[in-house]
């Protein structure tokens, strides 16, 4: 071998050398970096590609249609806008393969407590119980069908509803009043409580029923309501179920 | 990153592009029926509607492959307590943990609400503009993606966020954040997260769309965008934003 390279005179060696360098960074740059990388427009194809291809985990609720009835009951339900897939967890290799992989069922009460668990961050009028003492120990689906949560029965008390506001009156000057006093409420309400409304007081005379000089009821703290408060409604100072005075 | 340990990693990445690139020439997956110049997409939140559930941060996580460590997200969901002393505290919420946010008496609160986030695939984005190694770019679609095998894992673009939308993945040691789920949106599904948000509190469409549920949210709501000052334009907007959301 060393031979060889003698038998060439050493700065022939060197510039092949050189040579054979420049050679391989040439080949090195033109067919081993991917043009992703040289190129702007490659660059962004290759990525957009890259992106497109991952695999869809969560079918979508209407592919479920083709082969769930629940589909249907749901749909006209309270949980209508719930995704199967929020409760069943992603279910795109199910629905591909239904009889392989399974989705999750979610049973216990955890997973409806995660949204109906009383938080005073949720928006008001969002249905939330207390876990602790609405019907504790048993499963939630054995008294409400996960896929058409109903009530099972008809409430009677307000406050299976309005909780928060039951519980605020329970501790307001107003402790004494049943909801009723001020609310007109048709039965239908406690059904479909979103087509028949309770009624909600109309004006300052309402409440001058007690509260004004010349209200023949005791022990109501008065005031002149011809001037107390002057143009506003009662409840834009006073909130009626918690009448704070301050 | 030590500059030898930069210059090392750069070298063993450049083999691997290589490689890659090979593979990626071969596999190319047109999107057939797709023209990106036909989209320009947006994100609408209604805070009024979310009820803090985390569904939308797990489903994300799950379609995506993001790590399950808390502080690691694409989305997350915070929560605002404004309590009556002037004090805010924001918490992101941890949707496996069932209550995992503080407890407050709920007399000390003056509001409290959720607040869903996410990147705002701002159209000025100033994470593009500080990337050295041009990795992260605006689709003609308007979502702006990152290229894995372009990122160098320098962390500017997480810096230069305003909104803290971006995390570095710790197992590819490059820049995560979310695409919209750009491989969903392409083939005609909704984002994970929309797709399981109970409540439609996030919106998903088309801005150019007249007549979509996106049009609509803007048109029957006052529409607000985070840190408006700093001219971003973001096209995820809000509407019932509080101020005190940063
Ligand atoms: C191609 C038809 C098909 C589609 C599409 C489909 N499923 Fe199913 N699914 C089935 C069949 C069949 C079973 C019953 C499997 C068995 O019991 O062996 C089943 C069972 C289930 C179960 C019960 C699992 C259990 O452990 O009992 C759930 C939950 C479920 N599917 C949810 C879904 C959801 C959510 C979707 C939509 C993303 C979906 N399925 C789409 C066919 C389908
Ligand atoms: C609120 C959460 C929730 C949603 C939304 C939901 N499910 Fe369910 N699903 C459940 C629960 C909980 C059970 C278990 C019921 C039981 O054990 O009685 C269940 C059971 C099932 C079963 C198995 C029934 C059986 O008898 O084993 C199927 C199939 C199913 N769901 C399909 C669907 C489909 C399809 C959708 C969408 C249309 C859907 N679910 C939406 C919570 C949900
Ligand atoms: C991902 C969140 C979520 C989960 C999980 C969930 N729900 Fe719901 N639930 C909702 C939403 C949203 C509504 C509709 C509220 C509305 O109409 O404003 C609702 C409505 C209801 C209602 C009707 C309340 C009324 O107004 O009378 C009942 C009952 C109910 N859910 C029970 C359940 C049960 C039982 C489970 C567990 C199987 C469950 N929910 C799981 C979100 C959820
Ligand atoms: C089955 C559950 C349920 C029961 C029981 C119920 N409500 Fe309601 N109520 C609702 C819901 C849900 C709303 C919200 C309707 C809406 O936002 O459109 C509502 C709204 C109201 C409103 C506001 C109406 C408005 O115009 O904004 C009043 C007042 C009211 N209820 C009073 C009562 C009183 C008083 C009782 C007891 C006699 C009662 N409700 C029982 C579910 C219920
Ligand atoms: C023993 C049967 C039973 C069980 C178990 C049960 N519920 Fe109920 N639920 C009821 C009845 C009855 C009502 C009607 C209101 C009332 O009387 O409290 C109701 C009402 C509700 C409402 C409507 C409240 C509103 O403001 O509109 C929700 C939401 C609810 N339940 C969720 C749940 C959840 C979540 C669980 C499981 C953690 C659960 N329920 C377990 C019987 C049950
Ligand atoms: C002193 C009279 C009074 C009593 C007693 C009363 N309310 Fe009210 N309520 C009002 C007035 C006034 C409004 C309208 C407030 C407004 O528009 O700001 C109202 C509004 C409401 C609303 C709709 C607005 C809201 O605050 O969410 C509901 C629901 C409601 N009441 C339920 C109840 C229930 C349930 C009870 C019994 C536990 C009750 N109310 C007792 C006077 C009363
Ligand atoms: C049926 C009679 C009745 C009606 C109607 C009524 N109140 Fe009262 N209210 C009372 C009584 C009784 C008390 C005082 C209880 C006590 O402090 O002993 C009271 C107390 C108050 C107080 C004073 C609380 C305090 O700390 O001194 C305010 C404020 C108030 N009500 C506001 C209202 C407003 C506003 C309305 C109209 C929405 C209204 N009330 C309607 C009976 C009524
Ligand atoms: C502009 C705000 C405002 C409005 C509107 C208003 N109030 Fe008041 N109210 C107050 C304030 C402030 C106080 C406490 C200071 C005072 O006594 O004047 C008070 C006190 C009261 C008290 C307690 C008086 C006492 O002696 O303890 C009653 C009862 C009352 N208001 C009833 C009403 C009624 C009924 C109406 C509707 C006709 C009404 N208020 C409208 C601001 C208002």
């Amino acid at each position: 071998m060393k031979n060889f390279f003698q038998r060439f005179p050493d700065s022939l060696i060197r510039i092949g050398a050189v040579f054979l360098l420049f050679v391989s960074a040439i080949l090195f740059v033109r067919f081993i970096i991917p043009s992703s990388l040289k190129n702007e427009e490659e660059h962004v194809k290759a990525t957009i590609e890259r992106e497109t291809s991952r695999s869809v985990r969560y079918a979508g609720s209407d592919v479920c249609a083709d082969c769930h009835e629940e589909y249907n009951v749901k749909k006209l339900g309270y949980h209508r806008n719930l995704s199967c897939e929020t409760c069943h967890g992603p279910a795109k290799e199910h629905s591909e393969n239904p009889t392989e992989t399974k989705p999750v069922v979610p049973k216990k009460r955890e997973a409806c407590s995660l949204c109906h668990t009383y938080n005073p961050s949720r928006p008001t009028g969002f249905p939330q119980i207390n876990p602790v003492v609405h019907n504790p120990l048993k499963p939630c689906v054995t008294c409400h069908n996960p896929h058409d949560p109903k009530p099972p029965r008809v409430p009677q008390e307000c406050q299976a509803c309005h909780a928060e506001i039951a519980r605020t009156k329970a501790v307001s000057p107003h402790v004494q009043l049943e909801c009723t006093t001020c609310h007109t409420v048709p039965q239908q309400h406690k059904v479909i409580p979103r087509e028949v409304k309770a009624s909600i007081p109309g004006d300052r005379t309402f409440c001058g029923k007690c509260h004004s000089k010349d209200s023949p009821a005791k022990e109501t703290p008065k005031v002149d309501i011809s001037t107390h408060g002057e143009k506003y409604l009662c409840w834009q100072c006073h909130y009626p179920h918690m009448p704070e005075v301050e | 990153m030590k500059r030898r340990k930069f210059i090392e990693r750069s070298l063993v990445m450049l083999a691997q592009f290589g490689v890659m690139g090979g593979i990626f020439r071969r596999a190319k997956a047109e999107l057939k029926d797709y023209d990106p110049s036909k989209h320009y997409y947006g994100m609408g939140i209604q805070i009024n509607k979310c009820i803090g559930c985390g569904k939308c941060v797990e489903a994300c996580k799950a379609e995506n492959g993001v790590p399950k460590e808390p502080f690691f997200f694409r989305t997350w969901v915070e929560r605002y307590v404004i309590k009556k002393d002037n004090g805010v505290t924001v918490q992101s919420i941890d949707p496996r943990i069932e209550r995992s946010y503080e407890a407050f008496a709920e007399k000390d609160i003056l509001r409290s609400f959720f607040v869903p986030k996410l990147c705002n695939q701002c159209e000025n984005p100033p994470c593009v503009q500080v990337c050295p190694v041009g990795a992260t770019f605006k689709t003609a679609d308007g979502v702006i993606l990152v290229d894995a095998d372009r990122c160098i894992g320098c962390r500017y673009c997480i810096q230069a966020c305003p909104y803290g939308a971006r995390y570095l993945n710790p197992e590819t040691e490059t820049a995560d954040k979310c695409t919209f789920c750009y491989h969903r949106i392409t083939k005609g599904l909704l984002p994970a997260c929309v797709e399981v948000c109970p409540t439609q509190a996030r919106i998903f469409g088309d801005v150019k769309s007249n007549a979509s549920p996106l049009a609509r949210f803007k048109r029957m709501n006052k529409i607000h965008v985070l840190k408006p000052s700093l001219n971003t334009e973001p096209k995820v907007t809000y509407s019932d934003l509080d101020g005190e959301v940063r």
